[in-house]
């Protein structure tokens, strides 16, 4: 019987072409939104996190305050970190490829009429081996002036541009606050990170000198660990919260008031917001389908009003209610599903289409293809039950007189 | 659910064969409307029809002869009195078990032929037996012999619109006896013919009534197709005014 439905209905659905695929465009227009919204939103979040991947999946983070998973937020009272601690993660700590401190401060750098608001970040030579960042002219910075704490600078690419343009930088002396600093050299162009942030907009200088001249105390803000390749992050992370909760005294029943990020975390962070505007997309491309569906219902009205006669002969030779309702719903079931397999082929080209051009995996997501497509089937069923239910409810004697 | 109910006017109908007749009204009145609205469209008639029989009913429009049909047709149920088709008491059926009454004893001819547009011949004539669950190898060949049967043998794939309004009744016709019905109820089957297709529709529905001895209730207000039949009945206010065998 059902099969018999399904032939009545695309038989229906072929005597007006048109009217037909003019009401499945909703449908089409529906489903192809959110698979394009949803496929598009996917392989944004799968860019992100290859794009954080690629600063080093060994890489973990100590910072100060609580992770911003957990409830509370940063504590300000927790005491800052100091070289000791980086020293000491680097020395205690097993499988460490390095690990370096870090402060940052947004300040001017200054050069002749030129300058520029960057963040100067303090740390050690070891930042560069950690985020595996070339210098491409002149040096790094060597133990006397680490140790010493003097006045040297490494400038990022975007800060060089800003300051010499196509001049000579190296030797010459740019000015950081009120502090004349040297350039010793210039660090090898990274460009936009994922998150659109220029990578290149800073300025490093060693550590001790950024506490002394310009922090102005001998905190450190935050301690870039790398672990060895082979070398479970996990457990790394477990032996840092170890060792800090030692050497920060804080006791058993106690919580941490610093966290270790891991590149997980870090990654999990960033893709979260893509995630959730993935959601959100599909979810507004969603109600598009809903509008699609109150279309089909409009038509399929139509569609019984004008066959009323018919409704009403097939009536008299003997067809019950139940019947012409599931020829009715068929009809719509079908008309629907049609409209989403069209939706998700053009929806699926139009994503791949889209990825090539914005430079973006192409993830593919069976669930929402096939949940596009159920739901394309649901639509059909809850609005064409009502036009269909009206068809079977007709009464025949009325049905046979319509004109 | 489709075949206990099926089965239960087979019941119904092989319990209830007290009376010979095929048809028999006994005092049926129908009330269409409430209150001061209210028209009484028939005013308790009493009619039966042999088996066999070919009853021509007539009347004005207003007589009551269409809701009589309808009646008939178990399209509609008397509001008072009892209609029995076949013994069976109509009045007492729910929509689903009138619909399998009309599926399996009755076919329906219309004036305007409601054919199924942009549908060919062979599978109008189908239409019922889909209902009745047929395989499709068993709906052509019984489509295919109503066909023949109406002498369109040859019209098998054009649809409605290819063919004339002669053609469309016979069509129409054919599609009305492939499910071998007890009855077969016509309603002005010629209002929308010439003469000459009048009198080829009116030989083919007497000849279906010889030859197969289907019974036959047909309404129309022309004389000359009335004169077909073996009774006629003449409907007036709601009542019969009087009936004459031939």
């Amino acid at each position: 019987m059902l099969w018999e439905a399904f032939m009545l209905a695309q038989r229906a659905i072929r005597r007006n072409v048109l009217r037909s695929s003019l009401t499945v465009l909703g449908i089409v227009i529906g489903v192809a939104a959110v698979i394009i919204m949803v496929t598009l939103g996917n392989g944004a979040t799968v860019k992100v996190a290859e794009d954080i991947s690629k600063l080093g999946s060994n890489m973990l983070q100590v910072r100060v305050g609580q992770s911003l998973r957990r409830t509370g937020g940063v504590s300000s009272d927790a005491p800052p970190f100091h070289l000791e601690d980086a020293q000491a993660i680097a020395s205690q700590i097993a499988g460490l490829q390095a690990a370096a401190p870090m402060s940052i401060k947004p300040m001017q750098v200054i050069y002749g009429s030129e300058n520029k608001s960057t963040s100067i970040t303090g740390t050690t030579s070891e930042y560069l081996t950690i985020r595996e960042w070339k210098v491409v002219q002149g040096r790094g910075f060597n133990e006397g002036e680490e140790r010493a704490g003097q006045s040297v600078c490494l400038l990022g690419e975007t800060v060089r541009k800003a300051l010499f343009g196509s001049e000579d930088s190296i030797n010459e002396t740019v000015r950081i606050g009120k502090l004349a600093f040297k350039v010793i050299g210039l660090l090898e162009a990274k460009g936009q990170s994922s998150f659109g942030t220029d990578q290149d907009d800073f300025v490093l200088i060693p550590i001790r000198t950024f506490q002394r001249r310009l922090a102005g105390n001998l905190d450190v803000g935050s301690i870039l660990v790398s672990a060895k390749d082979g070398v479970s992050t996990t457990k790394v992370k477990a032996d840092i919260e170890v060792l800090m909760r030692e050497r920060r005294n804080i006791g058993p029943n106690q919580a941490d008031d610093f966290y270790v990020r891991d590149m997980k975390e870090i990654i999990d962070t960033m893709t979260s917001t893509t995630k959730i505007l993935t959601a959100l997309l599909g979810a507004v491309a969603a109600v598009s389908l809903l509008v699609g569906g109150i279309g089909i219902m409009n038509i399929m009205l139509v569609s019984v009003t004008e066959r009323t006669r018919e409704i009403g002969t097939r009536l008299a030779i003997g067809a019950m209610e139940r019947q012409v309702l599931m020829q009715f719903l068929v009809e719509a079931v079908v008309l629907a599903s049609f409209g989403g397999l069209i939706g998700i082929a053009s929806g699926l080209g139009i994503a791949l289409l889209g990825a090539r051009l914005l430079e973006m995996p192409f993830v593919l997501n069976i669930g929402v293809v096939v949940g596009a497509f159920l739901f394309s089937g649901a639509v059909g069923i809850v609005f064409g039950y009502f036009p269909a239910r009206k068809a079977a409810r007709l009464d025949p004697i009325e049905a046979l007189r319509y004109e | 659910m489709l075949q206990v109910a099926e089965e239960k006017t087979n019941e119904d109908a092989s319990q209830m064969i007290a009376s010979t007749a095929l048809i028999d009204l006994r005092g049926v009145s129908k009330v269409y409307g409430k209150g001061q609205a209210a028209v009484q469209a028939l005013k308790g008639i009493d009619l039966r029809v042999p088996r066999g029989d070919f009853v021509a009913v007539m009347g004005h429009s207003g007589s009551g002869k269409s809701t009589c049909m309808n009646i008939l047709g178990c399209l509609d149920t008397p509001t008072t009195g009892e209609y029995f088709f076949e013994g069976v008491a109509v009045g007492k059926l729910s929509r689903d078990q009138r619909a399998l009454l009309r599926r399996h004893y009755m076919g329906f001819v219309f004036q305007g032929f409601n054919l199924l547009q942009r549908t060919s011949a062979l599978e109008n004539v189908e239409l019922p037996l889909i209902y009745r669950g047929l395989p499709i190898k068993q709906r052509r060949e019984k489509a295919r012999e109503a066909l023949a049967a109406v002498g369109l043998s040859n019209w098998e794939g054009h649809t409605p619109s290819e063919l004339s309004g002669g053609q469309q009744q016979r069509v129409a016709i054919a599609r009305a006896i492939v499910s071998n019905p007890q009855l077969l109820l016509a309603d002005e089957p010629t209002g929308n013919l010439d003469s000459a297709r009048s009198k080829e529709i009116m030989e083919l529905i007497v000849q279906l009534n010889r030859e197969r001895g289907l019974t036959i209730v047909m309404v129309t207000h022309e004389p000359d197709m009335a004169a077909y039949a073996l009774r006629q009945v003449q409907f007036l206010d709601g009542q019969i005014e009087w009936v004459q065998t031939f």
